[in-house]
């Protein structure tokens, strides 16, 4: 059992004061960004990293305030999608179909105490898995050379366009897009410049976290801008009352397998690359409802249609830190934004992460359970603040957003410069979702492709420019088998998934 | 017709790429692969997805009517112009008479949203820059 004698050590780490508080701020913040419809978890956390790395925090304490926010996120988004029939960010969207009606019963309180319960159960057990899976994970992925991370990468892109989008060229597209901009800059390796065009600013290449804050929280601005006046910009809270936030025991008693089946059909949702926790919520409903619903009461407030989605995706939360802590490859949009921070800080997950800094990992981890247990009780009993933070309306809000987001950006560079390509990227941003064109394989190519490119490049030099390189272990073979797979199957099995994973408002959201 | 721009757009930027992926200057120094090729490999993919989207367009997204679309160029303008400003005039200012404009064009009337931008500057200035000592543009007044 080495992962529990390393867990105990997490907990000797994260128990410190500091790390607590963190904790808790983070949970904090993250159920408000979760909440607010408009803020979901990868554009908080994006517009938190900035503001995380210049306050110079050191790297534990930094991702254990993120990833708490990460987490208080998939929490917060039930309160809005129960209260308002607006999800609060995407993963949230399955749960306004039977949370709204329970709300509008009468039974707001319920439901959202419910809906708390069952974030609890998933993303407790979810943070279990990665506790066991993710060393099983370091060790084969220690095996990896070059041609195999290579093959990784190319994974990683295949199935997020697969099975994230709905269109695999405009996810191809995305991802030649990001891995284009990651080029510009000098060249790692021979020095020369690269798509400079001369300009000074351009030799470091284009900050990866210039690009995410524009594209995930500037485009949110244009996009409120853009339907101010028109009924998607305000919800209707009206008629709707919280009782008292407690579960009846014999509804809680009743939704207990339904979230047990729910926490591991999204554990395994989270843990695959590309699918992210809105299709764990997703799959986690859809399948609930074909089990359970013999009386056809899903879609009508029905406490097992609340607790499937919730349970779901925040285990799909969980899930998807396990690639993106032991390989370094993201499976969804905020997992890649997590990525980005570690990258800011100069730490490059995978396996050697975990023989090298034990500390950073085994203390986020032992984090994440406390932060489930803060969170836990934020979420009953002191729900109440948070449906209150829900009336700021969004005019005040998002200027405060983009204020926010220039800040953190202007902290790290005191660039005029990095604000303009950051306004600039949100434009993209807003052009891009207008377009339907996935932002996350952008901000993926954006992460990657220097990583990407490295490791084909140490490949091709090992094996003296040789191609075949790239194919030679079965390991990578399966790979590009797998990146194969995922790529092409969507295209024919994959209307299942896209015909209700596309909301009319889907635009609105951002990836998880 | 969206989707047919895009993607004409894609193929402009990739026949863009590989032109000044072709005039990287090469230095003495080199690996066998060198620093030409995986942009190539960039190319074909980015031009090959161009290309798709460019003959299989998607349904046509909503835009908005132009006035909105002047909007939100408008509000880019004001965002470059924070940008350029901000070493000039120093955080609080600017930061307010953005945040004005932002919460004006979102719906508040006047002189709420020159409130709400006031209220937003210097509360982002009391807790980043007081409590956690983040160091934001300092003008010529010192803040």
């Amino acid at each position: 059992m080495d992962s529990l004698s390393a867990l105990a050590h997490g907990f000797s780490v994260a128990l410190t004061f500091q790390n607590l508080g963190l904790a808790f701020i983070g949970c904090f913040l993250g159920t408000i960004i979760g909440a607010l419809p408009g803020l979901g978890p990868s554009n908080g956390v994006a517009i938190l990293i900035p503001l995380a790395f210049t306050l110079g925090l050191p790297a534990t304490p930094a991702l254990i305030l993120l990833t708490s926010v990460y987490y208080g996120a998939m929490y917060g988004g039930r309160i809005s999608s129960i209260l308002l029939n607006i999800p609060g960010d995407e993963p949230a969207l399955m749960t306004t179909l039977d949370g709204y009606p329970m709300a509008k019963q009468g039974m707001a309180g319920e439901a959202l105490a419910l809906s708390g319960v069952a974030s609890f159960v998933g993303s407790f057990f979810a943070t279990w898995g990665l506790v066991f899976l993710a060393p099983q994970l370091v060790k084969v992925a220690l095996l990896f050379g070059p041609a195999e991370y290579f093959a990784l990468f190319t994974v990683a892109f295949a199935t997020l366009g697969g099975i994230a989008s709905r269109n695999q060229s405009k996810a191809a597209l995305a991802a030649g897009l990001g891995l284009g901009i990651a080029m510009i800059g000098v060249d790692g390796q021979t020095g020369v410049p690269r798509f400079t065009f001369g300009e000074v600013h351009l030799y470091d290449g284009i900050d990866f976290l210039v690009a995410i804050v524009g594209l995930f929280a500037l485009s949110e601005v244009f996009i409120f801008l853009e339907h101010r006046g028109t009924e998607k910009a305000t919800g209707d809270s009206s008629g709707v009352k919280v009782g008292r936030s407690t579960v009846p025991w014999p509804m809680l008693k009743s939704t207990l397998p339904t979230m047990g089946r729910s926490t591991m059909i999204g554990f395994i949702a989270g843990v695959l690359p590309g699918a992210g926790a809105s299709l764990g919520s997703f799959i986690s409903y859809s399948l609930e409802k074909k089990l359970v619903d013999k009386d056809g009461t899903f879609g009508k407030g029905d406490p097992r249609g609340v607790a499937a989605p919730e349970a779901g995706n925040n285990a799909a939360a969980g899930g998807a830190l396990v690639p993106m802590l032991a390989l370094g490859v993201p499976g969804s949009g905020t997992t890649a934004v997590l990525l980005a921070m570690l990258l800011a800080l100069n730490i490059t997950p995978g396996p050697l992460l975990f023989q090298s800094n034990p500390d950073v990992v085994w203390g986020l981890i032992a984090a994440l359970f406390i932060a489930n247990f803060m969170l836990l009780f934020m979420n009953i009993p002191m729900v109440g603040i948070f449906v209150r933070v829900l009336l700021i309306p969004p005019r005040y809000l998002m200027p405060a957003v983009a204020m926010i987001s220039f800040v953190g950006i202007y902290g790290i560079s005191g660039s005029t410069f990095d604000l303009i390509v950051m306004v600039l990227f949100g434009v993209l941003g807003w052009g891009l979702r207008k377009l339907d064109v996935p932002l996350v394989p952008v901000i993926l190519g954006v992460l990657l492709g220097n990583q990407m490119e490295a490791n084909l490049r140490r490949a091709m030099t090992i094996s003296d420019g040789d191609w075949t390189a790239l194919f030679a272990s079965p390991l990578s073979i399966g790979l590009w088998l797998f990146a194969f797979v995922g790529f092409v199957l969507p295209m024919i099995a994959g209307r299942f998934f896209r015909v209700k994973v596309k909301p009319a408002m889907a635009e609105e959201m951002d990836p998880d | 017709m969206s989707d047919r721009i895009l993607g004409g757009f894609g193929l402009l930027l990739t026949a863009f790429f590989i032109w000044r992926t072709s005039v990287i200057e090469l230095s003495f120094i080199s690996d066998p692969f060198g620093p030409k090729a995986f942009p190539y490999i960039i190319s074909v993919v980015f031009g090959l997805a161009s290309l798709v989207v460019f003959l299989r367009p998607d349904t046509e997204p909503e835009w908005p009517p132009l006035s909105r679309m002047f909007e939100i160029g408008m509000t880019v303008a004001v965002m470059v112009a924070y940008a350029l400003v901000l070493p000039e005039l120093g955080f609080v200012i600017s930061t307010a008479l953005t945040g004005a404009y932002l919460s004006w064009r979102l719906g508040t009337p006047p002189l709420k949203a020159l409130a709400a931008g006031v209220a937003i500057s210097l509360g982002i200035f009391v807790v980043f820059h007081l409590i956690l000592g983040l160091s934001l543009a300092r003008g010529p007044f010192g803040f």
